[in-house]
């Protein structure tokens, strides 16, 4: 067995893989901030007493979490164009993220929702605030306060799994890889620079949430609450 | 166009779950030991052992599946060892399961309450005596519904193995959908078959935590 490891190649790439780490990113955040929105309105339409509603948002949360996004990508890519509706890419796979991460977020989000206790609602009926100030303050923020810790980790498992977007030929950070280890040969080393740059990627997302934590979770900061 | 969908492209589709079945079955059974080793690994009494292990899994859960069958499949033969799809697929799902399935069964051997340690201690059995008589028990009750949990990511997560060619179910239905280009159809009977798949197992782990007690948030994507 012949072993020569050549880094230095690979190395001179640096600039598209630099790219492709910031595509990766760039999809992970837009799917964490839609995928929040649709969590939040996702569980609040699961709890809903209207049972359309909650039937349709249960049909969501359940079709896309035992679905592999691989498939549920080629779902959206090829059948969108099979109706002659033509995307790019890069819209389609954070399109399709969004709606994959949306499922779980609405679960996360609405365990949150549940582990509000009764009387605290109650209590802030009682004070006389209204529907919406209840939802808010009550229940919204304190519940996402709960679950923030699974829902970051969520988004770092999201941030993963964007590499499966370089099947449809998204310019992220795995198609950049499958591109330079075709052109260089050197397979081995592409792909050990390439989850190198992964770890490091998940570890600035998990730093940025733990930052963010504290600067939106005032109280957790003063109680000395480890995130 | 290349004709319509036939009983044989739904006999292909059927080879494919039934690959799909089996890399599941190969992620869980290899996935399993190493989970296994991995969590004994992390609580071991050596300082070096828990670093490692830890390691081990900072690295994996950091790392998308999908590089990882790249490198186990494109990687391998740069360094002079070819590998066949099966051996890649199966090997960087047991690579993959063995982090996450050792951090939950760490996580359960670790909630068995540190009294039952101490008592099986006071008896004076072995740490193995002890771990095996008295702490492995338990765990496995409290690790139950995560690992059925966690097998529906198995199941979603071998549809990876179809970029290296590995023909399980996505893959054998791209092959039919480039022959019938109707992706709509293909891939929306294939999403159905994962769901049948998964479903069922979903329920059972739901079932199994309402009656554990507290639920637990089921992580994952892909």
């Amino acid at each position: 067995m012949n072993i020569n490891l050549d880094f230095a190649t690979i190395f001179e790439r640096w600039p598209a893989f630099l790219d492709g780490a910031l595509l990766t990113l760039q999809l992970a955040f837009i799917a964490t901030l839609l995928g929040t929105v649709i969590g939040v309105l996702g569980a609040i339409g699961r709890r809903s007493h209207h049972p359309i509603v909650s039937r349709i948002c249960g049909i969501y949360v359940e079709s896309i979490r035992n679905t592999p996004l691989l498939v549920q990508i080629f779902l959206v890519y090829f059948g969108l164009a099979s109706l002659g509706l033509k995307f790019s890419a890069f819209a389609v796979a954070a399109a399709a993220l969004t709606i994959n991460v949306g499922a779980y977020t609405t679960e996360i989000i609405r365990a949150g929702f549940d582990s509000i206790p009764r009387g605290q609602i109650e209590a802030a009926e009682g004070l006389a605030l209204s529907r919406a100030q209840i939802y808010w303050h009550v229940v919204m923020w304190p519940a996402i306060e709960k679950v923030y810790p699974s829902l970051t980790s969520q988004f770092v498992l999201l941030m993963l799994a964007s590499s499966v977007t370089s099947q449809i030929s998204a310019e992220e950070l795995t198609a950049v890889a499958n591109y330079v280890q075709s052109d260089t040969y050197r397979a081995f080393e592409t792909y050990i620079l390439v989850a190198l740059v992964y770890i490091v990627l998940s570890l600035v997302m998990r730093a940025g949430f733990w930052l963010l934590g504290l600067v939106i979770f005032p109280r957790r900061r003063r109680l000395g609450t480890p995130l | 166009m290349g004709g319509s969908l036939n009983a044989n492209h739904l006999m292909f589709l059927g080879y494919g779950a039934l690959w799909t079945i089996g890399l599941s079955l190969i992620g869980l059974l290899g996935g399993g030991i190493a989970g296994f080793i991995i969590a004994l690994c992390r609580i071991s009494p050596s300082r070096i052992v828990r670093l490692l292990s830890a390691g081990y899994v900072q690295l994996i859960q950091g790392t998308p599946l999908l590089v990882i069958m790249f490198l186990t499949y494109f990687g391998l033969p740069t360094l002079g060892i070819t590998v066949s799809p099966l051996t890649a697929a199966g090997a960087s799902l047991t690579i993959y399961v063995g982090a996450y399935l050792g951090e939950i069964w760490r996580g359960s051997i670790e909630s068995v309450p540190k009294p039952q340690w101490e008592a099986a201690e006071g008896l004076a059995l072995s740490r193995s005596q002890r771990m095996v008589k008295v702490i492995l028990p338990q765990a496995v009750r409290i690790a139950t519904p995560p690992t059925v949990g966690f097998m529906v990511q198995i199941i979603k997560n071998t549809s990876l193995a179809s970029v290296v060619g590995f023909v399980e179910l996505a893959r054998s239905g791209q092959i039919i959908n480039n022959s019938l280009f109707e992706p709509f159809l293909i891939y929306t009977i294939i999403a159905v078959i994962y769901f049948a798949l998964c479903y069922p197992i979903s329920l059972i782990s739901r079932r199994l935590e309402m009656r554990s007690g507290p639920a637990r948030l089921s992580l994952g994507t892909a």
